[in-house]
């Protein structure tokens, strides 16, 4: 690890003024310090927040939630609210690394995880997310892991987290703080830029903004929620593919559906046409090929990633088929319940 | 930089610079060895280690981030003479094979076994609103602890007698 200045934050306003480009604020710890010991990171400052008080509440917000940056994905995944009424938010949570790490990282650190792409994660393999114009060693490269939508000539990086494909599927917004203490909300399309030519851009935040906290809305009242993720080994790695749904059914019809796909993009992928092509439909087999089709209908950037289509097709189908009533439900597909 | 840290009951003071690890803190500075530096990245488990009774990696924190925290590590578990359930489980059940990751995997245990009976739920559970300590749970939520020598029918075994052990 490269030497850097440690300062504790005491405040809100003390954490946003020790914020530049040369720092890093530090929290859960559990991506940062795996970067900085590899010097992927060689932040100069490192800022911990972990003291600030008020940002490790679960607290009501009008019909929703309001989940604290500091809350630790473990306290997230097993809160009563949470498991009755955004159970898809549980599941992906617990699919995502393991006990420990959960019991350290933290929802806002979740969210601006970087990438597990192998050349990004290799100092001596050109990446233009660690040094923008150096080139995407990926491209041509091998690697499972690589997203497939959302590419760029300059990389093919996934977003590798859980939570977030949960979030975008049940329309959670970041609450962020500026530097002046404004505060504003970002969808989760707003708040991660897809790579372009400047893939070491991949949020909108500014150097001194700070993620407060990620507001749910109030869940889609009767309908059923699910997460299926697919990777190389049971338990404790990234996906593979991975899908978030969130379906409600009215009368046999499908009334809503939204739907979002993980370890496959740069941000958790959400296509609205899709959701547009199951509405007021009745759930059939035929319908559930065709909407995945659509998803998957561009080759693959990468011939090592071409297997992800058919297994993304297929993850779709399955879950679109417990979550709809046409197979009965497995593990990781939940009817949501009143509050607890 | 100076750090005070209560372990295994004890109020230690630790000088340090700002990239020591909780681990290194732990290992090269108090000399308690018992936790072990395996891949130094979060991924083996072997540092596992229980801050303010929840199970962590020492190994992806800094020791800076900890001042005033209560560490415990398998010296502060039990002794010989006086083992833990879960240490005293792991001999009767032969529950190792080199011992590299042992204590890491009975630090890991315990703190789990706590998750398990406040009821929070993992991947495994059929059920978000209910859980039990099957060998599928038990698997699942030992997944952050890896056994290079694959003691892992027994690790699993020496956990399930030991959790009835922690009831009783």
């Amino acid at each position: 690890m490269r030497a850097f200045d440690y300062t504790r934050a005491e405040s809100l306003d003390q954490a946003a003024a020790a914020l530049d480009p040369a720092a890093s604020v530090i929290a859960g710890g559990t991506n940062l310090l795996d970067l900085m010991k590899l010097q992927v990171m060689t932040p100069e400052r490192v800022v911990d927040i972990t003291r600030l008080p008020g940002l490790d509440a679960i607290e009501p917000e009008g019909e929703g939630l309001r989940l604290g940056a500091l809350v630790r994905n473990s306290d997230l995944a097993a809160d009563p609210r949470i498991r009755a009424r955004y159970p898809l938010l549980s599941r992906a949570l617990l699919s995502g690394a393991s006990g420990q790490i959960r019991n350290k990282a933290t929802t806002g650190g979740n969210l601006l995880q970087r990438t597990r792409c192998p050349y990004f994660y290799d100092p001596a393999m050109a990446c233009s997310k660690r040094e923008p114009g150096a080139g995407c060693a990926a491209q041509g490269g091998v690697g499972r892991m690589l997203a497939i939508f959302g590419t760029s000539d300059a990389c093919l990086a996934a977003h590798p987290s859980d939570m977030a494909v949960a979030l975008r599927a049940l329309d959670a917004e970041v609450e962020v703080r500026s530097r002046d203490g404004g505060l504003r909300r970002l969808a989760l399309d707003e708040l991660y830029r897809l790579p372009g030519d400047r893939p070491d851009l991949e949020t909108t935040l500014a150097a001194d903004d700070l993620i407060t906290a990620v507001i749910l809305p109030a869940p889609v009242a009767g309908s059923v929620q699910a997460y299926r993720k697919l990777r190389d080994r049971a338990s404790y790695a990234f996906a593979l593919v991975s899908v978030a749904a969130v379906i409600r059914m009215d009368q046999g019809r499908i009334g809503q559906a939204a739907l979002a796909f993980g370890g496959v993009a740069p941000r958790p992928w959400r296509d609205a046409g899709l959701e547009a092509m199951l509405h007021g439909k009745t759930p059939d087999e035929a319908l559930f090929r065709e909407v995945a089709q659509r998803l998957t209908a561009d080759p693959a950037p990468n011939p090592d990633t071409e297997f992800k289509r058919p297994l993304l097709r297929r993850t779709l189908v399955a879950v679109l088929r417990e979550a709809t009533g046409l197979a009965q439900p497995s593990i990781g597909t939940d009817a949501t319940k009143d509050a607890a | 930089m100076q750090t005070t840290l209560t372990v295994n009951g004890h109020t230690r003071s630790v000088d340090h610079d700002p990239r020591t690890t909780l681990l290194d803190a732990l290992r090269d500075s108090l000399r308690l060895t018992g936790t072990k530096k395996g891949c130094d990245h979060g991924q083996c488990g072997a540092c596992t280690v229980l801050v303010n009774g929840r199970r962590i990696n020492a190994c992806l924190t800094l020791a800076a981030m900890h001042d005033g925290d209560e560490i415990t590590t398998i010296e502060g578990l039990g002794e010989p003479g006086a083992l833990s359930p879960l240490q005293q489980a792991f001999v009767s059940c032969d529950g190792y094979q080199c011992g590299f990751c042992t204590s890491g995997q009975i630090m890991s245990a315990t703190g789990m076994l706590e998750e398990l009976a406040r009821g929070d739920p993992s991947h495994a559970s059929p059920d978000l609103a209910q859980v039990s300590a099957d060998d599928a749970e038990i698997a699942e939520r030992m997944s952050g602890n890896l056994c290079r020598c694959a003691a892992y029918p027994f690790i699993r075994e020496a956990i399930s007698l030991g959790a009835k052990g922690e009831r009783s």
